[in-house]
This record gives structure tokens, C-alpha cells and sequence, in this order.
């Protein structure tokens, strides 16, 4: 359980955040969707606790206070997958996700069998199991992507927290993604995914977040929240929207 | 496991050549049995400290160059390039030249000295876009000729005779060997090297980036601190005993990377070993190639790694 209550961020005075309030209950998925400086990767990073909000708002994990909670502890209950750098040493897929196991080693230890199966698991899930030995410089981007995923999965924190993971991701990539994710949530975890693919967030997620300029512009449902009125907006497009006759959901189709 | 295994016999097997090799090479090329007194005191006396003291400052150079390539994610972190030989050598300087009488202030001040050029760099190189290995390089630059500067300034000061000998000494020399400063580089190179390693962990996660060390639970600014520290620790004592040895920190570890891999659970104890065979054998090299006279062993060092440092520069 992640909360966060009136969080305020500001960066050199510009308002990044206003009065945001997030609810990330068990076993649910929420997507976070806006215009590129809408402020979603600054809620991820305020969630887990890197940046830290204005007096007044607060955010907690299972009920305790963020700020009173050291980044072990904090990294042991939420794992995040950022918009990644470049590896400048030779790292092979395995060892980048056994490092998502730091906080279950001790100071001087080598992985044990629970880190070795968990990477193991991640890797068999993302599609990566033939990976193991390969070095992260020699992978493309979506590959790449997969493994920070695989990272963040093999960390075994309940709460998962991933910025764009599908932007380099071809569309079976995309879904297979979302899926695992899914699963993961029905399997108890939960999960915030910033994403850009609306119908993807309306396929998987319990709840989608619209936030525009730093304040929350919709938050409820797939079918509450992705409606025309609001895609015109906050992102200024003229869009149709019905269901997709295979799954019922919500759909979006652009008009041009 | 079983590489792992592998690499550290061969390392072993390696140092213990090449210590050997360092004892019975030199101006006068010794048995191995029946050694005359004269010999003996060759050995036990001159060579003996030299050599071990040559071990202990190759593996320090090489484990603060393996441990701050990983905090800084740049493969080019030396302390020597960095400065932090430099800051180590001013310090040293300062001692030499205001508590001659004082044995200890020269390593307390060469590790204040370290210190202070890494925290100098390491301010310098930071921004708000983060560190690029060109930004740290860059920093390095300016922090080693400006201290440079003082340096030669300092020089001034030196009558003519300790002027030569400083002269070598700031190159990288171990002809002023002694057992006292073997036991405290020992010293030194035994603690720093548990520290890096009880930090390698963290350093496999920093070395991918600092934002993804703090959000899988690493205390970003404590391993900072320890690994920074450590590095103070191993270069000053390194710089006092023996100058500034140039570029081990850079071909070792890279070496190493290339045999063993980066996890640097096995790459800073690695590195330490690969470092003292590389410092022993330069110094063998440096005691033999124009003898009697001599050479100092920075020159050989840095011969060998600033190619090295063009090639690493290029491929990135």
C-alpha cells in the first residue's frame, strides 16, 4: 500500500507538483498518463521518496511515513525502473539483474540460491532467458528496456514503479510488458506505469491518473477518465472513442 | 565460481614470480643459494623492502583506480590523472618541508592532501546534467597543475641536494624504501582494500548510475564517502613512501575487467593483486634496464599507460 497525500513539489519556483493525492492499493495497477512535462516522473520520484515534497503533503509505504525510512528499507518495498543511462563497463544481462538484489545481500556476500532463482524467474518472465551471459553494451534499446524490467522484478518488492517501460518496446514487447506487470499485481503486487499508450492503459490498468501541468486533470476508471472531452483537453486532440469489440475496454482512435 | 578460482591462482602464482624476480634481479644479479653476507644484506635490507613496498603501492594504486572508476562511472578515474596523487604529494611536500623531524606527518599529511583533491574534483566535475567522463578528466586536469604549481613553488625552498632526490621521488620512486614505510603502506593497502570490497555491491549498482544505486537501496552519499575515503587512505600512503607512480590505476583494473569481468567484488581484490606484480615488475624493469643507474619507476608506468589512456579515450 502506497499513499500519498497533498504532495507539492517545486523546482526553482516553477510548481512541478500541485495537491497531488495518490491511492496505489494492493494487487492494483494504476497508469499515469499526461503531456510530456506534466509532472509524471516527478510523482514516481516523489513516491519513492528521491524527491521530497513541500511541507504539507506526505507520502507512505504500508502506512509509515517515507522520510522515516532508510533507502534500504525503502528500496526492499518499491522498485523503480527509470528512463535508463548507459552501462560504461563491460556488465553481462545477469549480473545487472542480480544488482537489483541488493538489499536482500549482506556487506561482503555472494548471491545465494533465492537471488540467483529470483533473477532467473525475472529473466524467463521478460523473455530474456537466453540472455544471460550477454553484456548490456551489445543489446538494443528495447532489449536493454527488458532488462532494466527484469532488474526491477528480480528486486521482489511489491511495489513496482516504471517510467515509460514500453518506450523503446516493439508492440508484442509492449503488451507482453503490461502483461507481466498485470500479473505480477495479481499475484499481490502493485504498480504506477507512466505510459503514452492510452489503449495499453486502458487494456490493463485499474485506474488511470491524467495529470496536466502538475495537477491531477482526471483520475478514476479507464472509461471515467479516457473520454473525448478530456483528451481534447489536456492533450489537445480530437479523438473517437468506443469500445474494442474484443475486450470490452475502453478504446481510443485518433482523428486526424 | 570456477574462473574466479582460476584468475586468482594465476594471479598468486604471478605475484610470488614476480617478487622473486624483483629480489634476485638488479645491479648485481643474486643466487638463489649460498649467498654471501654482502648478499644477504643486499637482499634482506634493500631489495626486500623496495619490493614489498613496490607490492603495497601497486595494489593501492590500482585498487582506488578500480574503486573510483566505479563511483565516478568513468573508466579514465585514476588518481593519478585525477589529481589525488598530487594532492597526496603536496601534502607529503608540506611535511617534508615544515616537520622534518616528524616521521608520521608525511602519511597523515599525503592522505589530508588526497582527500581534499578528490572532494576538489569531485565538486568541480559535478553538475545538474551529472558527471561526464570528459567533465571528471577535465577537472582532474586543472586540480593536477594547479597543485603542480604549488609544487614547484615549494621546490624553491629545497637546497640543491634535496632537490634531486625530490625531483625523483615525485616521479614515482622506491629507492628510498624502508621497512617502517612498507608496514604502513601494508597497513594502509589491507585496510583500504576491505573497505572497497565491503562497498562492492553498492559500486556494481553505481557504476550502472547513481539513480539506480539510490533506488535499490543504496546510501549513495556513505559509499561515496567510504570509497572516497579509502581511496585517500591507500594513495597517501602509496604517495609518501613512493611519489607519484602514474597510470596503475588505470591499466590494472582495465586489464583485470578484461579477464575477470566488472563485479567488483572480485575486481578490487583482483586489481590489488595485478597491481603489485605490475609495480614490482615496472620497478625490476626500472632497477635493471640502465644499470647501475637507475630509472625511476613512474616513467616506466606511465609509458606503458598513456597509450592506454589514448586507446580507452578513443573507443568510448
Amino acid at each position: 500500500m502506497l499513499t500519498a497525500l497533498d504532495i507539492t513539489v517545486k523546482y526553482d519556483g516553477h510548481t512541478a507538483l500541485a495537491d497531488i493525492s495518490v491511492e496505489l492499493g494492493d494487487g492494483k495497477l494504476i497508469a499515469l498518463i499526461g503531456p510530456n512535462g506534466s509532472g509524471k516522473s516527478t510523482l514516481i520520484r516523489t513516491l519513492n521518496g528521491t524527491v521530497i515534497p513541500q511541507k504539507g503533503g506526505c507520502v507512505k509505504v504500508g502506512g509509515i511515513e517515507i522520510g522515516s525510512l532508510s533507502r534500504r528499507e525503502i528500496a526492499a518495498e518499491i522498485a523503480v525502473v527509470a528512463q535508463e543511462n548507459e552501462t560504461r563497463f563491460p556488465v553481462t544481462v545477469e549480473e545487472f539483474v542480480l544488482s537489483g538484489r541488493f538489499v536482500h545481500g549482506s556487506t561482503f556476500g555472494w548471491e545465494t540460491t533465492a537471488d540467483k532463482a529470483a533473477a532467473k524467474k525475472a529473466l524467463d518472465e521478460c523473455g530474456l532467458a537466453d540472455y544471460a551471459r550477454r553484456l548490456m553494451d551489445h543489446l538494443s534499446g528495447g532489449e536493454r528496456q527488458r532488462v532494466v524490467l527484469a532488474r526491477a522484478l528480480a528486486s521482489e518488492a511489491k511495489i513496482l514503479l516504471l517510467d515509460e517501460p514500453t518506450a523503446n518496446l516493439d508492440v508484442a514487447h509492449q503488451v507482453m510488458m503490461f502483461r507481466l506487470v498485470r500479473e505480477r499485481c495479481r499475484a499481490g503486487s502493485s504498480a504506477i506505469v507512466i505510459t503514452h499508450d492510452l489503449n495499453l492503459a486502458a487494456e490493463f490498468a485499474d485506474k488511470i491518473i491524467m495529470l496536466e501541468r502538475g495537477r491531477v486533470a482526471a483520475s478514476g476508471a479507464p472509461t471515467e477518465v479516457l473520454t473525448a472531452d478530456n483528451l481534447h483537453e489536456v492533450f489537445g486532440i480530437r479523438t473517437l472513442i468506443d469500445k474494442n469489440p474484443a475486450t470490452g475496454n475502453v478504446r481510443m482512435t485518433g482523428i486526424f | 565460481m570456477k574462473r574466479p578460482l582460476t584468475i586468482f591462482v594465476i594471479l598468486a602464482v604471478g605475484l610470488a614470480a614476480a617478487i622473486a624476480a624483483g629480489l634476485l634481479f638488479g645491479a648485481e644479479r643474486l643466487p638463489i643459494f649460498g649467498l654471501s653476507e654482502e648478499q644477504r644484506s643486499i637482499l634482506f635490507d634493500i631489495r626486500m623492502p623496495r619490493v614489498l613496498l613496490g607490492a603495497c603501492v601497486g595494489a593501492s594504486l590500482a585498487v582506488a583506480g578500480t574503486g573510483l572508476q566505479a563511483l565516478l562511472r568513468n573508466p579514465l578515474a585514476e588518481p593519478y590523472l585525477l589529481g589525488v596523487s598530487n594532492g597526496a604529494a603536496l601534502g607529503t611536500m608540506l611535511a617534508f618541508v615544515f616537520f622534518q623531524n616528524v616521521e608520521m606527518s608525511r602519511p597523515i599529511l599525503a592522505f589530508i592532501g588526497a582527500g581534499l583533491a578528490t572532494a576538489a574534483v569531485y565538486q568541480m566535475a559535478k553538475s545538474r546534467a551529472g558527471m561526464s567522463v570528459e567533465r571528471i578528466v577535465l577537472s582532474g586536469v586543472i586540480v593536477t597543475t594547479f597543485l603542480s604549481s604549488i609544487i614547484v613553488m615549494l621546490t624553491t625552498l629545497l637546497d640543491a641536494a634535496r632537490l634531486r632526490s625530490f625531483t625523483f621521488w615525485l616521479l614515482g620512486d622506491l629507492s628510498q624504501a624502508t621497512i617502517n614505510g612498507v608496514y604502513l603502506s601494508l597497513a594502509a593497502v589491507i585496510i583500504g582494500t576491505l573497505i572497497l570490497m565491503s562497498q562492492a555491491r553498492a559500486l556494481n549498482l553505481m557504476m550502472v548510475g547513481e539513480r539506480d544505486a539510490f533506488d535499490f537501496g543504496v546510501d549513495v552519499g556513505r559509499v561515496r564517502l567510504l570509497v572516497f575515503g579509502a581511496a585517500s587512505l591507500v594513495v597517501g600512503a602509496a604517495v609518501a613512501a613512493s611519489g607519484s607512480v602514474g597510470y596503475v590505476g588505470l591499466i590494472v583494473p582495465h586489464l583485470v575487467r578484461l579477464a575477470s569481468g566488472s563485479d567488483n567484488r572480485t575486481l578490487v581484490p583482483f586489481s590489488a593483486i595485478a597491481g603489485a606484480i605490475f609495480v614490482v615488475g615496472a620497478d625490476t624493469i626500472a632497477r635493471t634496464a640502465i644499470a647501475p643507474r637507475e630509472l625511476p619507476v613512474g616513467a616506466i608506468t606511465a609509458l606503458i599507460g598513456a597509450p592506454l589512456f589514448i586507446y580507452l579515450l578513443r573507443r568510448k
